[in-house]
């Protein structure tokens, strides 16, 4: 009762107010909202990777709508696709989009296959499973650059381990990153090796959050252990799968470091050009800045075709 | 009932011998992984432990015997890097205490204080994670050397200070890029954190009328200290590891300012080709901060990466 007795005046204050409240009270009340209250928190950062990343965006695609290289600073008139043309047309192009492709979708999926094996095995009864966890994930903390050198004596044609293995089984040593139609799975296999540990702790995680009551079930019911992942527990893995193919998806894009620091020159191996590596030797190498902003567009927008839905499903599943 | 009862002693003995057998061929295939993970990084420090000749003539993945092993190639290899280690402490650290600064700030504005549109915001935040850094390398060039040159302008200062040459000027720059791009990154890391913490005590507090930053520095701050353990390790080797940055605005690895990631690809190489002892040294050397600060925090670094995915 004497809540409603209460409420109901401030109600109509409110609302009476309201008409006549000048822009000053309405000024005082939004700068006092928790928007405003709460803006030098998440502003100062917002401003600082906004110029950064979506200003630099902004600017590199207004660079590749004209034909700035050289050390002319860029001139704005008459923009136009020209260097998208150019580069639609060029067969070096045409090959880095291809390379691109296939180490994208190559090492997405062997990375996933591997990492959800290496967790399934993990996951149920092993002794020591965080020190092994640990192992496996090591390469992870590694950067590009030192994985790249390890992986160019692995691959090294004279001593290399690969090569002692390959001879052992009588075989003649393989020139693996020499070789342009061995240098792009060679590439895959090392890159594999980096992040398949990546993958496997994003499945654990996702396999923790079963119960293990599905398991008992699955084993009373008589099913196999490989029966009872693939029908029962797989599929429930899939929002693990969608997050851990992103990043592995992204990371695929970065491999530029790796393919550079394998040789210390812009020129990668034969048969291993990606659109990174092009762009920066475009860029960088030759000083075509615009035609290697061109090329970095197109490569946001292959990045982007693979964040879009992905950010979109998560909305909608409302985890964002 | 009775039925599985009397059956079961012949169950569980078949069960425990196929129990057995699946037992074995498991922790052989986790060995066998262990081999797959290890023995690249293995083979790398063997050889940087051998002499030219030892590493000719012996398995590459072999311990180095005798008159093989040597320790020369680790000296020479510290020696090169040892003004880049310097450097790339001097860059790493100040731009991973900021990122994690700020972006413990933008998460908490983001998710502690609710306002309209803030997702759209988060948004943003979100896709600059994903962002590749080839789209804003030219901006990025162009911005530091043209439009504000801001190591041309620091250079007088840094040539004063001790120990320090003019061209460390460029340090500058290159720790504001880190710091303005892993702020996207760290902050999705420290909201997903913040969301998993209990409301009330935040909901009390404002009940109690504690303001904003008063929430922050006396709540929020105190509890999200082991959260800035695992970004502060998570970001501090993504920085430290970093290439590409480095790479377009510290040209060249011979330049005074050069961090580790960029010279490690061109020791050791001459017109005769790559001498590996040397490059391995080096490779382990440059490892080593970040393998030292993995072992020590498997648990948070493991932690930073699930969290990365959602």
């Amino acid at each position: 009762m004497a809540t409603r007795d209460t409420t109901e005046p401030t109600n109509q204050s409110v609302v009476s107010t309201d008409e006549v409240v000048d822009w000053k009270t309405k000024l005082r009340y939004f700068l006092n909202s928790d928007f405003v209250r709460s803006s030098p928190y998440w502003g100062i950062p917002f401003i600082l990777m906004g110029i950064a990343v979506y200003g630099g965006i902004g600017y590199n695609i207004a660079i590749s709508f004209t034909d700035y290289s050289g050390l002319q600073p860029p001139s704005f008139s008459g923009l136009d696709l020209e260097m998208y043309r150019t580069a639609l047309a060029s067969e070096a192009f045409r090959e880095a989009a291809i390379n691109n492709f296939v180490l994208l979708v190559s090492f997405t999926s062997i990375s996933l296959i591997l990492g959800l094996f290496l967790a399934i095995l993990l996951d149920h009864g092993i002794r020591y499973k965080n020190k092994v966890q640990t192992i496996y994930l090591l390469p992870m903390a590694l950067s590009f650059v030192v994985t790249a050198q390890l992986w160019l004596w692995m691959f090294n044609p004279d001593s290399g381990v690969l090569t002692v293995i390959v001879t052992t089984f009588g075989f003649d040593p393989i020139d693996w990153l020499g070789n342009p139609r061995l240098a792009l799975p060679a590439v895959i296999f090392a890159l594999v090796w980096q992040f398949s540990g990546y993958a496997m702790v994003v499945y654990l995680a996702g396999l923790q959050s079963i119960p293990d009551d599905q398991f008992e079930a699955a084993k009373v019911d008589g099913a196999s252990t490989i029966r009872t992942y693939l029908r029962i527990i797989v599929p429930q893995l899939k929002e693990s799968s969608v997050s851990a193919a992103v990043v592995l998806m992204v990371f695929a894009l970065k491999a530029f470091t790796f393919l550079y620091s394998l040789v210390g020159q812009y020129r990668p191996p034969n048969g291993t050009d990606i659109l990174a590596t092009l762009m920066v030797r475009q860029a960088f190498k030759f000083g075509k800045w615009a035609y290697g902003a061109a090329i970095a567009t197109m490569l946001l927008l292959l990045a982007l075709s693979v964040i879009a839905p992905y950010l979109a499903y998560q909305y909608r599943q409302g985890s964002l | 009932m009775s039925q599985s009862t009397s059956r079961s002693p012949i169950d569980v003995e078949s069960l425990v011998e196929n129990f057995n057998y699946r037992r074995v061929g498991k922790y052989a295939l986790v060995v066998l992984f262990l081999g797959f993970f290890l023995v690249p990084l293995e083979t790398g420090i063997m050889t940087a432990l051998k002499t030219n000749s030892a590493i000719a003539r012996s398995l590459p993945f072999a311990p180095p015997a005798g008159e093989g092993f040597t320790l020369s190639n680790l000296e020479y290899a510290f020696s090169q890097l040892t003004n880049s280690f310097v450097n790339s402490l001097l860059m790493a650290v100040p731009a991973t205490l900021l990122n994690v600064l700020l972006a413990s700030m933008a998460a908490y504005g983001l998710t502690m204080v609710s306002w309209r549109g803030q997702i759209a915001v988060f948004a943003l935040f979100l896709v600059g994670v994903f962002v590749p850094y080839q789209a804003v390398l030219v901006p990025l060039s162009q911005f530091w050397n043209n439009m504000f040159p801001l190591a041309q302008m620091l250079e007088p200062l840094f040539a004063a200070i001790p120990f320090l040459q003019g061209g460390h000027s460029r340090l500058v720059p290159l720790t504001i890029t880190h710091v303005a791009y892993g702020i996207p990154i760290c902050t999705v890391l420290f909201r997903s954190y913040y969301k998993s913490l209990p409301n009330s005590l935040v909901e009390a507090a404002k009940i109690d009328g504690a303001s904003i930053t008063k929430i922050y520095r006396r709540i929020v701050l105190p509890l999200s200290l082991p959260m800035f353990g695992v970004v502060f390790i998570y970001q501090f080797t993504q920085i430290y590891n970093e290439f590409l940055f480095s790479f377009t605005l510290i040209t060249g690895s011979n330049h005074p300012a050069a961090p580790v990631t960029l010279i490690l690809p061109a020791i050791g190489s001459s017109t005769e080709g790559i001498d590996f002892g040397i490059r391995m040294s080096a490779a382990f050397l440059a490892a080593l901060p970040t393998i030292i600060l993995y072992v020590a925090f498997a648990e948070q670094f493991a932690k930073g990466l699930r969290t990365e995915s959602g």
